[in-house]
């Protein structure tokens, strides 16, 4: 139960966390309980820890950089949008089979371009997300380009599906969390240790027996899984897709929430995300200033927080253990 | 063992030669390790100490041949140099700073996988040798003292139950006192049957604990020498300054 474990350690290690952590769950509940419009950006959120958790295992833990990971997200979703919407396949196995596919790109992608050192990988990764939004605009035949595609059914098996909003932000919060403890169990696993020992020196870790490439390529494909599994939701959740979903605005999100949140955390993936989903909302009332509020707010916490919210957790520990860093 | 020139050697480097670009850092460099050796590797500053380390282990490009109790390293292959049981502490320790003290420990028995009897039985050994760690286990690797992050380092090598100790300049930066308590513990190592190389800039340190040594200047080995028989530093300074 190392991972039950390491949740606690990252929770009882400040106030200021836990108190973030009781804040995010109320603030759930309340959406929950009165059926606010938040719930949209809630069910947004979600999606987000789960594709931004998956990121934090290739960039956070292994210390890679990847621009490109919003391609098995369009991978995986585009493929449950056309078989579901098009073609009236179920939604389960048209998602098992858009998170296979991209599992099989990322194979494809990721071994050569995993040789590849720091700006290198960082550029070849870019390509390839740019590539896949541009597929989607272009392949009009299957992704109806811009127009994108509408009527995609709601998760579900047989006549029990997740179709209202409630239903919907119950199954993205429980798979959030699933993804979340997933993590923080391959963290505190042998795989999870080499990961880490790799982003630390790679010289090191080989003189230890650790196969650098096999093991950054093991971290890529499950990153890539997250980043599928979120882009099969987002689609199943909303019920439509067009190639800006997944764009390179996805990126840029994921990499604000990643170290908002506090990169190489487990917490921190959870709380950057529904953070950044929910700064726009509090920055509403500043109408045409919004932009400017919301820079500047991310400003403030990248400048007080430097670590991310999850450093929040160091104000008044010393020298204890971070399980998750 | 196999073989005449190897036969009896733990460790048999022959004409072992690496370059940076156009810099030859390692020119045919021989160097043999028997049987419960402590074979001291000195010289100066940018003599190429680092890059046979390096070498040895698999983790710079060379030419030559290296083997262990008579089996063939294969070249530029750290992760099976390290499964036939060569273990290299590096400059600068190498570290895992994010990671607990306990990680790294279980880090340096990563090819162990899944024995856990002989993994404990390793562990309980390590702590038993450095009882520091012991309170630490739960502490961030970079938050322990430099002193405390070298007997890590040591620590985690012999995780890895090695055959064959390689430590780079395991002194560079700490108090003499700490120097001492951790050279004393790989004489104690050694003497319990583990052969060593101990790369030093700090001759004499090195000197007192070696029975065999070897000093390297611009990439080639330059003298091989009887530490019981160097009395004066005078012999040692004349290859320091080439």
């Amino acid at each position: 139960m190392n991972w039950l474990a390491t949740i606690w350690a990252e929770a009882r290690r400040g106030p200021a966390l836990a108190a973030l952590w009781v804040l995010a769950a109320a603030l759930v509940a309340y959406v929950f309980v009165t059926g606010s419009y938040l719930i949209a950006v809630l069910h947004f959120a979600a999606i987000y820890v789960v594709f931004v958790t998956g990121l934090n295992i290739f960039m956070g833990f292994a210390g890679q950089v990847s621009f490109g990971h919003n391609a098995f997200a369009a991978i995986s979703g585009y493929t449950s949008a056309v078989l579901t919407a098009n073609y009236g396949w179920p939604p389960l196995p048209a998602a098992a089979l858009g998170i296979a596919g991209a599992l099989i790109c990322a194979l494809v992608v990721g071994y050569p371009t995993l040789r590849l050192r720091g700006h290198y990988l960082a550029m070849a990764t870019l390509a390839f997300g740019l590539i896949a939004y541009e597929v989607a605009v272009q392949w009009q035949s299957v992704t109806q380009g811009y127009m994108g595609i509408s009527g995609i059914p709601p998760f579900g098996i047989g006549a029990l599906t997740v179709a209202s909003d409630r239903a919907i932000l119950l199954w993205l919060m429980a798979v959030a969390a699933l993804g979340m403890l997933a993590a923080a169990a391959i963290r505190h696993s042998r795989l999870g240790r080499a990961f880490v020992a790799i982003a630390g020196s790679e010289d090191a870790a080989r003189a230890l027996g650790i196969d650098v490439a096999r093991y950054k390529l093991a971290a890529f494909l499950i990153s890539a899984f997250y980043a599928a599994l979120a882009g099969s939701l987002f689609v199943h959740a909303v019920g439509f897709v067009s190639p800006e979903v997944f764009g390179l605005h996805m990126v840029v999100l994921a990499f604000t929430m990643l170290y908002v949140g506090g990169i190489g955390t487990i917490t921190g993936a959870g709380l950057g995300a529904l953070a950044v989903a929910l700064l726009p909302e509090a920055v509403r009332r500043f109408s045409e200033y919004q932009d400017l509020a919301y820079g500047a707010l991310l400003i403030v916490i990248l400048i007080y927080a430097p670590g991310g919210l999850a450093a929040l957790s160091r104000i008044g520990r010393t020298k204890s253990a971070e399980p998750g860093a | 063992m196999t073989g005449p020139a190897q036969g009896g050697h733990v460790l048999a480097v022959e004409a072992l030669s690496a370059r940076y670009g156009h810099v030859e850092a390692l020119r045919a460099v021989d160097l043999v390790v028997n049987e419960g050796d402590f074979v001291a590797v000195l010289g100066p500053n940018g003599a190429g100490k680092s890059t046979l380390m390096r070498a040895v282990m698999g983790l710079v490009a060379t030419d030559g041949r290296v083997s262990l109790r008579g089996n063939a390293v294969p070249r530029r292959d750290p992760v099976a140099a390290a499964a036939m049981g060569l273990v290299l502490v590096p400059e600068g320790r190498g570290i895992f700073a994010p990671m607990s003290v306990a990680e790294n420990l279980e880090l340096g028995a990563f090819l162990l996988k899944r024995d856990k009897p002989e993994f404990a039985r390793r562990h309980e050994r390590v702590l038993s040798l450095f009882p520091r760690l012991k309170e630490r286990l739960d502490q961030v690797a970079g938050s322990l003292s430099g002193g405390e992050q070298q007997m890590l380092a040591v620590g985690r090598a012999l995780m890895a139950d090695p055959k064959l100790l390689l430590l780079d300049e395991p002194s560079l930066g700490l108090a003499p006192r700490i120097i001492e308590e951790i050279l004393g513990t790989l004489a104690a190592l050694n003497r319990g049957g583990l052969p060593i190389v101990l790369v030093e800039q700090k001759a004499p340190l090195a000197l007192k604990l070696a029975n065999r040594g070897y000093v390297m200047s611009l990439g080639r080995i330059a003298a091989e020498i009887d530490p019981r028989t160097v009395t004066s530093h005078d012999e040692l300074a004349r290859y320091y300054l080439g």
